[in-house]
């Protein structure tokens, strides 16, 4: 009896939101054609990375892979641009870029966290402030000074300012917030842990989840960064890929093999897409955290 | 005893500051200097003419009073603005009415992980190679113009994209679009899901209708949220570089229409060496992003005191 009320119920609200259904598919509709909008551009480039210049300067579109992914592949390796080198760069920046904003964030945040001392507050505010406040803005000083201490066309100028993080710190501090309680701090004071030791063998242990996420975010950006390197880099064996993406555009563009052309982007592009499929779901799950607070 | 436990209770405060000296080691060495040499460089003429250098010769706030006085800074700053909008417009409608549907928990979609994973996919590509992309994709000779001739015949010869202002701008907009739309749509998610559910479960007993617990409910709660998605927008709007550089090649073209603040701004450092003015521009868009920064402060941070 009570489960035919039950029902009845079930079906009432059924008919009250008789709306839903169609609601539920034209959101799936809208939904499904801006994933399409999404991922159209890298169909394409996927496409066109296996056709060969001829093929692709015939003015056909193409839908269906080539044959040329080998060829194209291979005549990138032998062009002047040396892709290998790039990419390198790149990996050395924006790994080490994430290593020291992942630990030295985890650091300020834990001091903010764990201490009490006068300036705190002030200090923590301030963080908070300058959090949005864009790097392009003091680029013309920071240039100016790397060339004069001698530091201009290295990666140290790309690497070392990630220890100052913002939004890094921001997002290790609402984690530290919501998952480290100052009992375990205590417990190891107790047991003869240094403040030092502790951190570095209980706090960044139970900061892993948060440290694979913000390391993730560190990696991309920096590897996407074109702006500063573009400024800080000048020889050719320092490039970095964006800079090396920007000179295909720069150079007598119509020149260019456009099967290798792809093929350079798609190189750029793909590493990051596959990294980011597999670990998505925390990457998504971590937007939200490190911006406001709920 | 009670002395020595005491100091020890000091001592590990002063661990506090310990720890934040590689922060403000670093902030200081990296950011604040840089920052002041920009300031500095600002009162200065100092620029190359030809092969010969010009300064540096202090000339007070003479960079500034050209930078205010000159056609460009209006120009640029409309560029931005304009190419900006093109994008956060339907950027923002779109991610509410997507967050409003991620959010809700009546209408249950099924792949709405799938969904998200991909629409945010675009934010984490590089932008310099997504340009080069939508370059040789919308160039004369390029897929996009094949498909429009000699696949759908909508048209009977190319059309050359990146000759026409309002084509190279609505380019650039909808790549700051796709870029962008997914992060903005989690962001205001996150916030919807924020919304005490309660609040929902009494406008249906009352019978509204989900425009009206949109409008009357959603948004009104959204707003701390939305004003922070806005804002942050808008310092990201004011930092754009990556897209128009690599598309226009550094020249801003067709007729400087689609040269934002930060391409002149690398003009004047990269190019033409003009560190004066370099300076002052820097310092204004300084003085543009740190208020705006202190209203993003403000709102996420209203909320404790």
């Amino acid at each position: 009896m009570a489960k035919e009320g039950a029902m009845q119920l079930q079906m009432d609200k059924e008919k009250v939101t008789g709306g839903i259904r169609l609601r539920r598919v034209v959101a799936n509709i809208v939904l499904i054609l801006l994933c399409l909008l999404c991922l159209f551009w890298f169909y394409i480039l996927l496409i066109n990375a296996t056709h060969s210049n001829a093929e692709l300067s015939g003015g056909r579109f193409h839908i269906f892979f080539g044959k040329y992914f080998g060829a194209n592949f291979m005549s990138l390796m032998k062009s002047s641009i040396n892709i290998w080198r790039g990419m390198l760069n790149s990996v050395i920046i924006a790994g080490a870029s994430a290593i020291l904003s992942t630990y030295f964030s985890s650091m300020t945040a834990y001091a903010i966290h764990c201490y009490d001392f006068k300036l705190k507050k002030f200090i923590f505010t301030f963080i908070l402030m300058i959090m949005t406040i864009p790097k392009q803005v003091t680029a013309l000083g920071f240039v100016q000074f790397m060339r004069n201490i001698r530091l201009h066309d290295t990666f140290i100028p790309l690497i070392l300012p990630a220890i100052a993080a913002p939004v890094t710190f921001f997002y290790m501090k609402q984690y530290m917030d919501s998952t480290l309680p100052l009992s375990i701090i205590e417990a190891a004071r107790i047991d003869g842990s240094g403040e030092f030791r502790t951190f570095n063998t209980i706090v960044i242990p139970m900061m892993k989840p948060a440290i694979a996420v913000q390391a993730i975010f560190t990696f991309v950006s920096s590897w996407n960064n074109y702006f500063t390197p573009s400024l800080i880099i000048k020889s050719d064996k320092n490039k970095t890929l964006p800079i090396l993406i920007a000179t295909l555009r720069s150079a007598d563009y119509m020149k260019f093999d456009m099967g290798q052309v792809y093929m350079m982007i798609m190189l750029s592009i793909f590493p990051v897409i596959v990294v980011y499929l597999a670990l998505s779901k925390y990457i998504v799950g971590g937007v939200a955290l490190g911006s406001v607070k709920g | 005893m009670k002395q020595a436990k005491r100091g020890k209770v000091v001592s590990f405060n002063k661990w506090g500051y310990i720890f934040l000296i590689p922060f403000i080691a670093v902030y200081c060495f990296f950011q604040l200097i840089p920052l002041v040499m920009t300031i500095y460089y600002s009162f200065f003429e100092n620029y190359m003419s030809g092969m010969t250098q010009v300064g540096p010769n202090f000339i007070g706030i003479a960079n500034y009073i050209s930078l205010f006085s000159g056609k460009d800074l209006l120009k640029y700053t409309a560029n931005t603005a304009i190419m900006w909008l093109i994008g956060f417009i339907p950027q923002i409608l779109v991610s509410l009415l997507l967050g409003a549907w991620f959010s809700d928990g009546r209408l249950r979609l099924k792949a709405a992980g799938a969904y998200k994973v991909i629409i945010y996919l675009p934010n984490l590509i590089m932008a310099s190679a997504f340009s080069m992309l939508f370059f040789a994709l919308f160039s004369e000779t390029g897929p996009i113009n094949a498909l429009l001739v000699n696949t759908l015949h909508v048209i009977n010869k190319p059309y050359i994209f990146f000759q026409e202002i309002a084509a190279t701008r609505i380019l650039v907009g909808f790549m700051n679009f796709l870029m962008w739309f997914g992060n903005t749509t989690i962001l205001l998610m996150a916030g919807m899901l924020g919304i005490d559910p309660s609040l929902y479960e009494a406008a249906e007993v009352d019978g509204a209708t989900p425009t009206q617990v949109f409008f009357r409910i959603t948004l009104p709660l959204l707003r701390p949220i939305l004003v922070y998605v806005v804002i942050t927008s808008l310092i990201g709007g004011l930092q754009m570089f990556d897209v128009p550089q690599i598309l226009t090649n550094g020249h801003g073209s067709p007729a400087n229409s689609a040269m934002t603040l930060i391409m002149w701004l690398n003009r004047h450092i990269s190019t033409s060496k003009n560190y004066g003015m370099g300076g002052a521009l820097s310092v204004v868009l300084f003085i543009i992003t740190g208020g705006l920064s202190m209203v993003v402060y403000k709102v996420s941070n209203g909320k404790e005191d």
